[in-house]
């Protein structure tokens, strides 16, 4: 039973992507580096392209890391739902197939300022 | 001792009987069923209600006699706190944020506790259930009071304490204390009973009132030592409820095993996940400490909990599913709430700050497996860009779990190098989890989950379509007051000013 | 065995409930801390009326503890004449 409840029980999600004005989240975190506390939340045009995701706010929001200047984005390994994965990036969000609500995440082996990987 | 003539009283269990013996009577107008309704759909059964036993047989005039004597102790320690500049005794104004936190968190959990305490009062079938939830719906409202009241004290003096009504429902780190009262809230009779009167009673209120008020009492902070001290004084009997509540349910029929284990599963999950915040306070708002929160969770998680759980395996019940899990992320779980309270602190209303020098000694000495390896070289950093001017802000907002609502701060059981990343798809929606713990609570009752309101998120729909300016408005932060770091606070500077100023005749 | 205990706020009132509990628990180990005294046994410890009264020289009811209690773990049985905790393992 999808509850436990005295009659049937069905219920709306509340973060929809109806809800969110032509636009979609997105999730993005860059393993191995947690000066960042937790993936970070982006509220994106599904229209914007893979480029100008990682050149504009990606790249904003990891400033603050040591590390972050050293990101050579064409040697990055992606993974989408925690599966490896190649973005095209002159492709839209959109068709990157990357839907309301995903998780993307990059890692740069051998970059390891603050943290020490077992 | 002459008094001994007189004719003995009656007994406790005599005394007890009489209080209940008329309240259990045949309902004839409508059937038991119509009266009780709730009672059956959890799949709990229950053969014999007056096999509930309430060891501590408290009568209502006993009750309303030490409650009473309970306040007037309160209060007279109250008002000695406002005519002594109570809020120039502390040993530093830091302090301050972990007791914004509580009031804001905390608190509105009280008066949960009582409105659920309010209705299974109502709703179970027995006598001496239905007395004991509603003495301590009493209590759960006085604990709410008192502690508002203890805490409008501070409120004229510093930031932060003004809104914690708005914030409990707005702002985004107190709503994993929301969450968890409104789960249980809208839960049937017995699960809340778990949710509130097992786990959050018996296995987590000792870790969130006992080491933080012997802390408070370090501290100087006497208005929160007595309001949490007459609020634990409540706590025994609370403890007992919920002891003795799973303890009958399992004897009642072995079929309620199975249902009371996933129960006691999903609730102690929920309530670690509460007291990660506890944790940032006991490892890093105290000024002076009185044990780190490991300390605290080796003594009442681990030996209180496991004496617990070892009680009850006669009835068949293992620890919780997640004890493993919970264990392994006692070294972590502080540090790695607190470097995001830091660096998400433009967006609280209590101020954070770079551990000092003599705290980060503190920690490694705490945390030797951990903190010096992950957690100092991180701090560090930040305290480097503090130096050169551009101190560490992380503008991007946090991906949340589904289920307790926390920032996904926690890492991978077995490597704290790797955030742990959960998600799952329902109904063609992603959902994503901080914890295989918290995945799993979210799979047993999606429906449930589904519809959680996750304040990150709605930041970005209508009204406030992502305007950071209109958010704080709508939780009631002032921004430059309210938040941020705390040197350079007028926290910071009153506190300094004002205790300058009673300690010498300038 | 399962360690058993009582938290009792430092006050004037419990200085007696704590001599009466070492008193009659030879095996209680009792723990100081800020504003609170924290008493463990090992599986069993009892609190008795009776030595609480020789202690104060007054008539005590045993249920004036709730006033002051903060905490305690352990399986509860309360009569007019003592409290006792237990853990079954
Ligand atoms: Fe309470
Ligand atoms: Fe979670």
């Amino acid at each position: 039973m999808a509850v436990i409840a005295l009659k049937e029980y069905s219920a709306v999600p509340r973060d929809l992507v109806a809800n969110f004005n032509g636009k979609q989240l997105v999730y993005a975190s860059w393993d191995h580096h947690l000066l960042f506390a937790a993936p970070f939340l982006f509220c994106v045009p599904p229209q914007m392209t893979f480029s100008e995701w990682v050149a504009g706010p990606l790249t904003q929001l990891i400033a603050a890391d040591p590390d972050a200047k050293a990101v050579d984005w064409s040697s990055v390994q992606w993974l989408k739902a925690n599966q490896p994965w190649t973005p095209n990036f002159a492709g839209s969000l959109a068709e990157n197939g990357v839907v309301h609500k995903d998780q993307i995440r990059f890692r740069t082996p051998g970059l390891n300022s603050l943290l020490t990987v077992n | 001792m002459d008094t001994q003539v007189t004719k003995k009283k009656l007994g406790l269990k005599e005394r007890y009987k009489l209080l209940t013996r008329d309240l259990g009577w045949e309902t004839t107008f409508h059937s038991r069923e119509e009266v009780f309704p709730y009672v059956h759909y959890e799949g709990i059964k229950i053969h014999d209600w007056d096999k509930w036993e309430d060891p501590f047989r408290l009568t209502m005039d006993a009750y309303w006699k030490y409650q009473a004597e309970k306040e007037r102790k309160f209060y007279a320690i109250i008002d000695a706190h406002a005519q002594n500049n109570g809020h120039l005794n502390l040993t530093d104004a830091h302090y301050l944020t972990a007791i914004k936190i509580f009031l804001q968190a905390i608190t509105p959990g009280e008066y949960c506790a009582h409105k659920g305490f309010a209705r299974v009062g109502r709703e179970f079938g027995g006598v001496g259930t239905q007395v004991a939830c509603q003495m301590q719906s009493l209590d759960e409202v006085r604990h709410a009071q008192t502690q508002i009241h203890a805490m409008s004290n501070y409120n004229k003096f510093y930031q932060g304490f003004h809104a914690f009504s708005d914030q409990r429902d707005r702002i985004w780190y107190t709503s994993v204390a929301r969450s968890f009262f409104d789960d249980a809230l809208s839960s049937g009779p017995f699960e809340f009973m778990i949710a509130i009167g097992f786990s959050f009673e018996y296995v987590l209120t000792n870790l969130l009132f006992v080491p933080f008020m012997s802390g408070a009492a370090y501290n100087g902070d006497m208005a929160t030592v007595t309001f949490g001290f007459s609020a634990q004084s409540d706590e025994a009997r609370h403890m007992t409820l919920g002891l003795e509540c799973i303890k009958f349910m399992l004897e009642q029929d072995p079929a309620n095993l199975p249902i009371v284990q996933k129960w006691i599963d999903k609730w102690f999950w929920r309530g670690l996940r509460i007291l990660a915040l506890v944790g940032t306070m006991m490892d890093y708002m105290l000024p002076k400490r009185v044990m780190s929160w490991k300390e605290a969770f080796d003594i009442y998680g681990i030996e209180n909990g496991g004496a617990l759980f070892n009680d009850l395996a006669r009835y068949g019940v293992r620890a919780p599913k997640g004890w493993g899990d919970a264990a392994a992320a006692i070294d972590h779980m502080s540090h790695q709430l607190m470097l995001g309270l830091y660096q998400w602190s433009f967006g609280t209303a209590f101020h954070g700050w770079i551990p000092s020098d003599d705290e980060m000694e503190w920690l490694s000495a705490k945390y030797p497996d951990s903190f010096d390896k992950y957690y100092r070289p991180r701090w560090e950093h930040i305290k480097k860009l503090a130096a050169a001017g551009t101190p560490f802000k992380n503008y991007g907002l946090a991906k949340l779990c589904q289920t307790c609502q926390l920032p996904c701060v926690f890492t991978e059981p077995g490597d704290p190098t790797l955030i742990c990343h959960r998600e799952i798809d329902y109904k063609g929606e992603k959902y994503h989890f901080c914890s295989d713990g918290c995945k799993e609570i979210f799979e047993n009752e999606p429906e449930k989950y589904i519809q959680a309101w996750l304040p990150m998120p709605q930041l970005f729909q209508e009204p406030l379509k992502g305007d950071l300016g209109a958010w704080m408005n709508y939780v009631s932060l002032v921004d430059g007051q309210d938040n941020g770091d705390f040197d350079g606070s007028q926290d910071q500077i009153n506190f300094d000013k004002w205790r300058g100023m009673a300690t010498s005749n300038k | 065995m399962s360690t058993v205990f009582i938290a009792l706020q430092a006050n004037e009132e419990t200085r007696a409930i704590i001599e009466a509990i070492v008193l009659d628990n030879p095996e209680a180990i009792v723990k100081r801390e800020p504003a609170m005294v924290k008493i463990n046994a090992p599986g069993r410890l009892v609190v008795n009326r009776e030595t609480i009264e020789s202690i104060v020289g007054r008539s005590f009811d045993l249920q004036e503890m709730h006033i002051h209690l903060i905490t305690l773990s352990g399986n509860v049985d309360e009569t007019d004449d003592s409290l006792t905790l237990t853990w079954n393992n």
